[in-house]
C-alpha cells in the first residue's frame, strides 16, 4: 500500500499558505477540539507520549517526556513555549519547507502544545536567513488572530495564547536549545551549563519547553487520528511516525521526501519515489546520514541501514536532523572534510576552550593537508585532536559534531589522508588524470 | 577563516530613532517580560534603515533599552548577519557549506569574485555589490543556494549567476 503523506499532505497545493486553504482541508479542527471540550493538558502529554515522538531536531528525545519535566508548582512563573525554527545544521532543509508551504500546520501545532504545557505565550525563534519563513509566519499569526484562533480568549474558550516571532541574526549554535533562549534574552547565543534544564528554568528564568518544528507539526496530527496510528508507522516502538527526510549531494533528484520512520537508507538514495540514483550513474563513496555533525557512513555501510534513530545509531552514527548527504566516488574526502572543518571553525561560539581553539586548529591541520602541505604527522595528529574536543570537557555538544567526520573518515578512508601527505595531491585527481 | 569581529565602529553621523521606530520599539517592548529581549529585533529596525549598525547606533540602542554600549557591541559582534560595516546596494551571499560545496559552490564564488574584481567580505567600488560567504542557508537541494539581500536564488550557475548580476546592475 502506497504510504499516505501527512506532513507534506498540503505542501504544493495552491494557497497552502492562507488559513482559509487549510481550515478547508480541515486544519484546526485539533485545536478547536481542545478549546471547546477543554481536556486535562497532562492528559495531551500522555496522548504525545504513547505515539512515542522523538524530537526531530537531532537529539530524538521522546517529547511527551520532554513536557512533562515542567514542574507542577512553578510558584507564579509563566510557562513558556520555544518553537526551534533555527533550521542551520548543513545539509538540513525540511523546516524551512513546513514553514514557507504550511505555517498553519505549524502554529496549530504550537497552539495545542502550549495549551499542554500550561503556556500563554509562546515564542518563534526562526533563523535570521529565514526572511520569507519569518515574513509567512508573521502574516499567518495575523490571521490566527483574525480568525480568533489566538488571543486574550481565544474562541470564547477562556483560554489566552500569544505567539511571537523573533528572528535570529546568524548563528548555527542558536539551534542548541540554551543557546537559542539566550539569544531570545538578546544575549550571545552561547549554550548554558545544564542543569538546570529548560523546563525548569529556561527563558527568562522560567520553566520552558523548547520544540522543533517538524516535531511541532506532528502533534495536530496525533490529535487529529490518534496516538496509535502515530505510533503504528515506522520500524518499531522505538521509532515511530511519519518523517522528513533531507536529501542531498550528488543524487538524481535531491529533495525533501516524507516517509515512515525508519526508511531504508538506500531506498531514500536509489528509489523510484526519492533520489533516483546518482548522477550521470556514478558510484556512491560516503554518506553523511544526519547533517554535518553526523559521523559519515561509507559505501559497504549504507546497506541495510534503516534511517531511525536506532538503526542509524546502530551503523555508528546518528540520524540527527535527518540530513543525507550523498557523496560520489569522485569525491576528495579530505577535500569534504575540509569544508566541514571550515563551517564548524566559522561557527564554535568560543566559550569553551576545546572548541574555540580545537575547531580552528582542524580546520589549519586539515587544509595543509588537502593543500598537499601536509606533514608526515599530520595524518596521525587528527584523530587525538578530536579526542581532546569531544571528551565532555566543554558545555555542549557542538565539539563532538565538530569532530564527527574527523573520527569517521580518518579511519575509513585514511588511504586518501596518506595519498595527500605522501603524494601532495589528491587521490581522486590522480586518478582521473591517470585515466585521462 | 573567520572574519574577526571584534566592535561597532563610528559612521560619523549622529544617530536616533525616528518617531516611528520608537513606537515600533514600545510595540516590541510589550512582547517580552524584559527590555533586553528587544535588543536582536531593535538592531534589526537599525540595520533596515542604515544597512549597518554603527557605533552611533549602538549608544541609543543601549541607552533605549537600559543596557551598556559594551554588552550591545558584545551581542552585536556575535551574530553575522549584522553588519559591521556598510554593505553594497546588492549583498551576494554565497553559501559553501557541504551540499553547496559538492555541487560547485567554491567554483560560484570564484567566479563571482573575478567577475566583480573584489574578494568575499569586499564591496566593489561603485557600491553596488558585497560578496559574502556564508554557511548553511538549507537551500541544499537547489545546491549551489545563495540569497541576494533577502531573497534565495538558487540553484544558481555560473550563467545564471552572470545574467542576475547583468540585471541588477542596470538597476533591475
Amino acid at each position: 500500500m502506497a504510504y499516505e503523506k501527512v506532513l507534506l499532505a498540503r505542501v504544493g497545493k495552491e494557497s497552502s499558505r492562507a488559513i482559509d486553504g487549510y481550515v478547508r482541508d480541515g486544519g484546526y479542527q485539533a485545536w478547536e477540539k481542545v478549546l471547546r471540550e477543554k481536556p486535562e493538558p497532562a492528559s495531551i502529554s500522555e496522548t504525545v507520549k504513547k505515539s512515542g515522538l522523538r524530537g526531530r531536531g537531532g537529539a530524538g528525545f521522546p517529547t511527551g517526556v520532554k513536557w512533562t519535566f515542567i514542574p507542577k508548582d512553578t510558584r507564579g512563573k509563566p510557562i513558556y513555549l520555544v518553537l526551534n525554527a533555527d533550521e542551520s545544521e548543513p545539509g538540513t532543509f525540511k523546516d524551512r519547507l513546513l514553514i514557507e508551504n504550511d505555517p498553519h500546520l505549524v502554529l496549530e501545532g504550537m497552539m495545542i502544545s502550549a495549551y499542554a504545557i500550561g503556556c500563554r505565550r509562546a515564542y518563534i525563534y526562526i533563523r535570521g536567513e529565514f526572511w520569507d519563513g519569518a515574513r509567512i509566519l508573521s502574516e499567518a499569526i495575523r490571521e490566527a488572530y483574525g480568525k480568533g484562533y489566538l488571543g486574550e480568549n481565544v474562541k470564547g474558550s477562556g483560554i489566552a495564547l500569544d505567539i511571537v516571532v523573533h528572528r535570529g541574526a546568524g548563528a548555527y549554535i542558536c539551534g542548541e536549545e540554551t543557546a537559542l533562549l539566550e539569544s531570545l534574552e538578546g544575549k550571545r547565543g552561547q549554550p548554558r551549563v545544564k542543569p538546570p534544564f529548560p523546563a525548569v528554568s529556561g527563558a527568562f528564568a522560567c520553566p520552558t519547553i523548547v520544540n522543533n518544528v517538524e516535531t511541532i507539526a506532528c502533534v495536530p496530527l496525533i490529535m487529529n487520528r490518534g496516538p496509535e496510528w502515530f505510533a503504528g508507522i515506522g520500524r518499531n516502538e522505538k521509532n515511530t511516525g511519519p518523517k522528513l527526510y533531507c536529501l542531498s549531494g550528488h543524487v538524481n533528484r535531491p529533495g525533501v521526501y516524507e516517509a515512515p520512520m525508519g526508511l531504508p537508507l538506500e531506498d531514500l538514495i536509489f528509489g523510484d519515489d526519492y533520489g533516483r540514483g546518482m548522477r550521470g550513474g556514478r558510484k556512491v563513496k560516503a554518506v553523511i546520514p544526519g547533517g554535518a555533525s553526523a559521523p559519515m557512513l561509507t559505501a559497504a555501510e549504507i546497506q541495510d541501514c534503516p534511517l531511525d534513530f536506532d538503526g542509524v545509531a546502530a551503523k555508528g552514527s546518528m540520524l540527527g536532523s535527518a540530513a543525507i548527504v550523498v557523496m560520489n566516488e569522485d569525491t576528495c574526502i579530505v577535500r569534504a572534510a575540509k569544508n566541514l572543518a571550515k563551517f564548524f571553525a566559522h561557527e564554535s561560539c568560543g566559550q569553551c576552550t576545546p572548541c574555540r581553539e580545537g575547531c580552528p586548529w582542524l580546520l589549519k591541520v586539515l587544509t595543509r593537508i588537502e593543500a598537499g602541505e601536509g606533514r608526515p604527522e599530520d595524518v596521525e595528529l587528527l584523530l587525538p585532536m578530536a579526542r581532546q574536543m569531544n571528551n565532555g570537557m566543554t558545555l555542549c555538544v557542538f565539539a563532538d559534531a565538530a569532530v564527527g567526520h574527523v573520527v569517521s573518515t580518518v579511519p575509513k578512508f585514511r588511504e586518501e589522508y596518506d595519498f595527500h601527505v605522501a603524494h601532495k595531491r589528491c587521490m581522486v585527481g590522480a586518478r582521473e588524470e591517470a585515466i585521462a | 577563516m573567520k572574519k574577526l569581529r571584534y566592535a561597532s565602529r563610528e559612521s560619523g553621523a549622529p544617530f536616533s530613532f525616528t518617531a516611528e521606530e520608537n513606537r515600533d520599539i514600545d510595540a516590541l517592548l510589550g512582547k517580552y517580560p524584559t527590555k533586553q529581549a528587544a535588543l536582536l529585533p531593535v538592531l534589526w529596525i537599525v540595520q533596515g534603515r542604515v544597512g549597518w549598525v554603527p557605533r552611533e547606533a549602538v549608544d541609543a540602542v543601549a541607552e533605549r533599552l537600559g543596557l551598556t554600549s559594551a554588552f550591545v557591541d558584545g551581542v552585536l559582534t556575535f551574530y553575522t548577519m549584522y553588519n559591521l560595516d556598510p554593505v553594497g546596494k546588492y549583498d551576494l551571499q554565497f553559501c559553501t557549506s557541504i551540499s553547496c560545496h559538492l555541487n560547485g559552490a567554491d567554483e560560484l564564488l570564484a567566479h563571482c569574485e573575478k567577475k566583480l574584481g573584489v574578494h568575499a567580505g569586499e564591496t566593489t567600488a561603485d557600491g553596488k555589490f558585497t560578496i559574502t560567504e556564508v554557511e548553511c542557508i538549507a537551500g541544499c537541494d537547489r545546491a549551489p543556494s545563495m540569497q541576494v539581500n533577502d531573497r534565495y536564488h538558487e540553484p544558481m550557475t555560473p550563467e545564471k549567476l552572470d545574467a542576475l548580476l547583468a540585471d541588477l546592475a542596470k538597476g533591475a
